[in-house]
């Protein structure tokens, strides 16, 4: 990746994003908030904000910048290798299908490895068979500024498929830049973090809801002789029609 | 109407037990790049030589491949009666033919200066523009707002609805042709804003390119299309 292009995509491209998405921000509600959280609150689930586009970007190219490194590529080892050799089958496979998804997301993009710790968006809807193998590496695309953290997964790795990425050093040769990404830049050990911070982050979410539950079951006996257990457990529920009667 | 004329052939087949030896039943048209009608370097320096021929043996060749090869499989599809392949294709399709559709138009939008590149319009597209518009330059300056706006890669189009007789500037997201954002839009001129179509030499100064544009646009063609609408 050449100097021009660091100059350009990162002095010029992620730096507008950064300035205008901070005037867009300023005194609004907006303010104060996390990148992370300003991002999940305007992508509004899919009807998205005008801050979006800005928030999402900025957050994005923090998080290609780190992706990379002087001197990378190679392989992964340890836990991080395991997994991927689990959810693709081997190291090549995996290989083979990130670059598919990064040459095929048309248009402008992104291409992602992320982890994800299947967590249904349901207030009240409880996995019935949890396993480990709810949790997997997945490798997924997304048009302009979209990103997994939309999705509610840990994002580990993405590349940037955006012609402003690659049009200096390789014109419309996008195939030949994302083999050079894989083959020299990718950071493992970047990715490694991510995917252990991710797990981490996975488990503490499973026993906040274990623990949450739990007080939630506590707490019926003393309500059972109050009129329907339906009604205490959809609460929050308003129109749903009373079955008990 | 292919399907129905492969019915008939499929019945035909069986009827006579012949192996594969009928023809398909329409010969798939493949389609090709079309020249430019000016050389390479000719828009400069609105637009620089080496991007329009990139843009053109590069970018425009690898959609009219690809729409070729999709075409083709779709065609098969059909035959086989393969409705979810049929299905699968329609986004490459989209992507790949709208690829075609929009880039066979934009070479015609451009002109060299010496050949009208830049000319207002007059007659009736000229009126029309000033009516609807208030003057050229409130046209230009809105497609420019619009083109600068739209986020990742697209299109932003003066176009005619054809029912109403009206001017329209939309924008059409990758590839989408303009039909996709109304069935009577037809296309006058198209500005891709694809990073591809001014990177090398604007590079992020999305802005630059577009006001540049304008210099080496084809008017003439516009008003032909425009008159052959609302004639």
């Amino acid at each position: 990746m050449s100097r021009e292009t660091l100059a350009y995509h990162w002095g010029k491209h992620h730096r507008t994003y950064v300035e205008n998405l901070n005037k867009q921000v300023v005194g609004t509600d907006l303010e104060g908030l996390s990148l992370e959280d300003i991002i999940i609150v305007t992508y509004n689930k899919g009807d998205i904000l005008p801050a979006f586009n800005n928030a999402a970007q900025a957050w994005n190219h923090d998080f290609f910048w780190e992706s990379m490194k002087p001197g990378g590529g190679g392989k992964p080892s340890g836990d991080l290798l395991d997994l991927i050799e689990r959810d693709f089958g081997s190291f090549e496979r995996f290989i083979e299908e990130f670059k598919a998804a990064a040459a095929t997301q048309f248009g402008s993009g992104w291409a992602w490895l992320a982890y994800k710790a299947n967590r249904l968006d349901v207030e009240n809807a409880v996995n019935p068979w949890p396993s480990e193998k709810d949790k997997e590496l997945v490798i997924v695309k997304s048009p302009n500024a979209v990103n997994p953290l939309v999705w509610d997964y840990f994002p580990l790795l993405t590349i940037d498929v955006w012609e402003h990425a690659y049009y200096l050093d390789f014109q419309n040769r996008r195939p030949d830049y994302i083999s050079v990404f894989m083959e020299k830049l990718v950071s493992w050990e970047t990715v490694n973090t991510r995917l252990e911070k991710a797990k981490a982050r996975a488990a503490e979410r499973e026993m906040e809801e274990e623990r949450r539950r739990k007080e939630e079951e506590e707490g019926k006996p003393t309500n059972e002789e109050e009129d329907d257990d339906d009604l205490e457990m959809y609460v929050d529920n308003d129109n749903d029609d009373s079955e008990a009667e | 109407m292919a399907l129905r004329s492969s019915v008939t052939r499929r019945t035909l087949t069986l009827g006579l037990n012949s192996t594969r030896l009928l023809p398909l039943s329409r010969s798939l048209q493949t389609f090709s790049l079309p020249d430019l009608p000016y050389d390479y370097g000719a828009l400069e320096p609105a637009i620089s030589g080496e991007i329009m021929q990139l843009h053109h043996q590069k970018h425009h060749q690898t959609y009219i491949t690809n729409y070729n090869k999709a075409l083709e499989q779709l065609h098969e599809a059909i035959q086989k009666g393969d409705s979810s392949t049929v299905v699968k294709l329609q986004s490459a399709i989209k992507f790949n033919g709208g690829g075609h559709v929009n880039h066979s138009i934009f070479w015609k939008n451009l002109a060299p200066i010496r050949e009208g590149g830049g000319e207002p319009p007059k007659a009736s597209l000229g009126w029309a523009i000033d009516t609807h518009f208030g003057s050229l330059e409130s046209l230009i300056q809105k497609m420019n707002t619009e083109g600068a706006a739209l986020q990742g890669s697209g299109w932003v189009w003066l176009g005619v609805n054809k029912e109403l007789k009206k001017l329209v500037i939309e924008t059409t997201p990758n590839q989408d042709p303009l039909v996709t954002k109304g069935p009577h839009l037809v296309p006058l001129l198209g500005i891709d804003v694809w990073e591809h179509a001014y990177y090398l030499q604007y590079k992020n100064v999305r802005p630059d390119y577009l006001k540049n544009i304008w210099k080496v646009i084809n008017w003439k063609y516009a008003s032909e299309v425009y008159e052959k609408e609302c004639a």
